[in-house]
């Protein structure tokens, strides 16, 4: 028996945001994957759970105007095999599918994902490639931010008191044109958590040999996942050859600030970090069409 | 606190009074003795409480009992027919030795199920990647993607 005090179902958004302003110590619950588990661990004792999955509202991937609208409660099955999704963004659906197994993914939800603060989200450092935007609603309305500025630190998220995630929004100009590639480096093919996960999205110049624009993204590169904005401006208009390609692999280095853990040493994920890039770059660079000369 | 739910357990409508804090692996097996579905890890860890929802593979362990409300759910009870035959997917288990322990089978018996049922064709490597949610440690998994292969190849 799991130790629940209470547990709302709400069928609305406006219902959720009434629901978690009047309960200040309400934990929503929408796959269950993250929250049952910290349960069954005696981490939430006495919980007053807030049930969202019946919100429709929340449910399903669209495009408006070519921008794509993840629903917060897509589970990652539903991502990895949804056609707007593999047709515009696969790399997001090639994600999703490196989470747990089959039945996690049958669960697990991508809002979820991003919303328990985790480093090693597995969904979260694709979507900083993307430069997903993220609407949050609260008794104040909507409001939306970039998925970098959501995150604050570990399982610490901008959620203010009364407020949800409720879209994930991909702009045509933050897809169109790249392409990408996510590499989870872990310990298991299945039912692991990353040591490293490592996300590359790139544009390239229209005869394929400089880099227009290139975004890399880590999970577990420190925190919480992070972006390497200084070593994508550098990066930017060159000529793509190995010299670069090492050069960015060294210059992620000054942007990533892993540590130690159980799983792994920093010195570690430091390798991994300038040989993920790497690679992950090379693939992504390929799958743009591109060539990597000597 | 008890709340009652309708839904579909093995193909029969059902009328269940479940507490809302329980989790569906404790509904199926203290409330309608579907023994078959395994207490393993009880963190979506294992697989061995597999069950298919509305035909897709779920860990029973971490879904709430509340939320199989109008759903329809197979154990491994539901997989015989009514004169007690066994099913395909059964059957090549039992023919390519694909049980040792038996902990993990019936959760594999149903994620098998939904693979066959699918009615598509997959490689060996990517039924590896579909059973991977299950975690077998006796047999080193050949023999069961041997039988998950027999039945797929006869089924489709």
């Amino acid at each position: 028996m799991y130790n629940i005090k209470k547990m709302y179902n709400a069928e609305t958004i406006s219902d959720a945001v009434k629901f978690l302003t009047d309960n200040e110590d309400a934990k929503i619950i929408a796959g269950g994957s993250d929250v049952l588990i910290e349960l069954r661990h005696g981490k939430l004792p006495n919980a007053t759970l807030l049930n969202i999955r019946d919100i429709k509202e929340m449910q399903g991937i669209e495009l408006i105007n070519e921008d794509i609208i993840i629903k917060p409660l897509s589970t990652f099955t539903e991502i990895a095999e949804n056609q707007i999704i593999q047709e515009r963004i696969p790399m997001l659906a090639e994600a999703v599918n490196t989470v747990g197994g089959p039945q996690v993914r049958n669960i697990g939800t991508i809002g979820g994902n991003i919303c328990n603060g985790i480093t090693s989200a597995d969904s979260a450092s694709t979507l900083f490639t993307l430069d997903a935007e993220l609407e949050i609603t609260g008794p104040d309305g909507t409001r939306n931010i970039h998925i970098k500025d959501f995150y604050i630190w570990v399982a610490e998220v901008d959620l203010k008191q009364g407020e949800l995630l409720t879209k994930i929004i991909i702009k045509k100009e933050s897809y169109e044109n790249y392409f990408g590639h996510y590499y989870k480096y872990a310990k298991r093919n299945a039912m692991d958590i990353a040591i490293q996960g490592c996300a590359v999205n790139c544009k390239l110049s229209d005869d394929k040999t400089k880099l227009e624009n290139v975004r890399i993204g880590f999970g577990v590169g420190g925190p919480i996942p992070l972006r390497c904005f200084e070593t994508e401006n550098k990066a930017k208009g060159k000529l793509i050859n190995n010299e670069l390609i090492d050069e960015i692999g060294k210059s992620v280095l000054e942007e990533v600030n892993p540590r130690t853990s159980w799983k792994a040493t920093k010195e570690f994920r430091l390798h991994l970090a300038q040989e993920l890039s790497k690679r992950v770059l090379r693939e992504a660079i390929e799958r743009a069409g591109g060539h990597i000369n000597d | 606190m008890i709340e009652i739910i309708k839904c579909k357990i093995n193909g029969r409508d059902q009328e269940i009074a479940i507490d809302p804090r329980e989790s569906l692996t404790d509904m199926l097996r203290n409330k309608l003795g579907l023994t078959s579905v395994k207490k393993g890890c009880e963190v979506g860890e294992c697989g061995a409480c597999t069950v298919l929802i509305d035909g897709k593979s779920y860990n029973s362990c971490i879904y709430l009992a509340s939320w199989a409300k109008d759903k329809s759910i197979i154990t491994v009870e539901g997989l015989t027919s009514e004169n007690g035959e066994l099913s395909p997917v059964q059957k090549a288990f039992i023919d390519e030795s694909a049980v040792q322990c038996g902990f993990c089978t019936p959760g594999l018996l149903l994620t098998a199920t939904e693979i066959v049922n699918s009615g598509q064709k997959y490689t060996r490597e990517e039924l590896r990647t579909l059973i991977s949610g299950h975690l077998c440690r006796c047999t080193g998994y050949e023999n069961i993607l041997n039988a998950v292969e027999k039945a797929l190849n006869q089924e489709n």
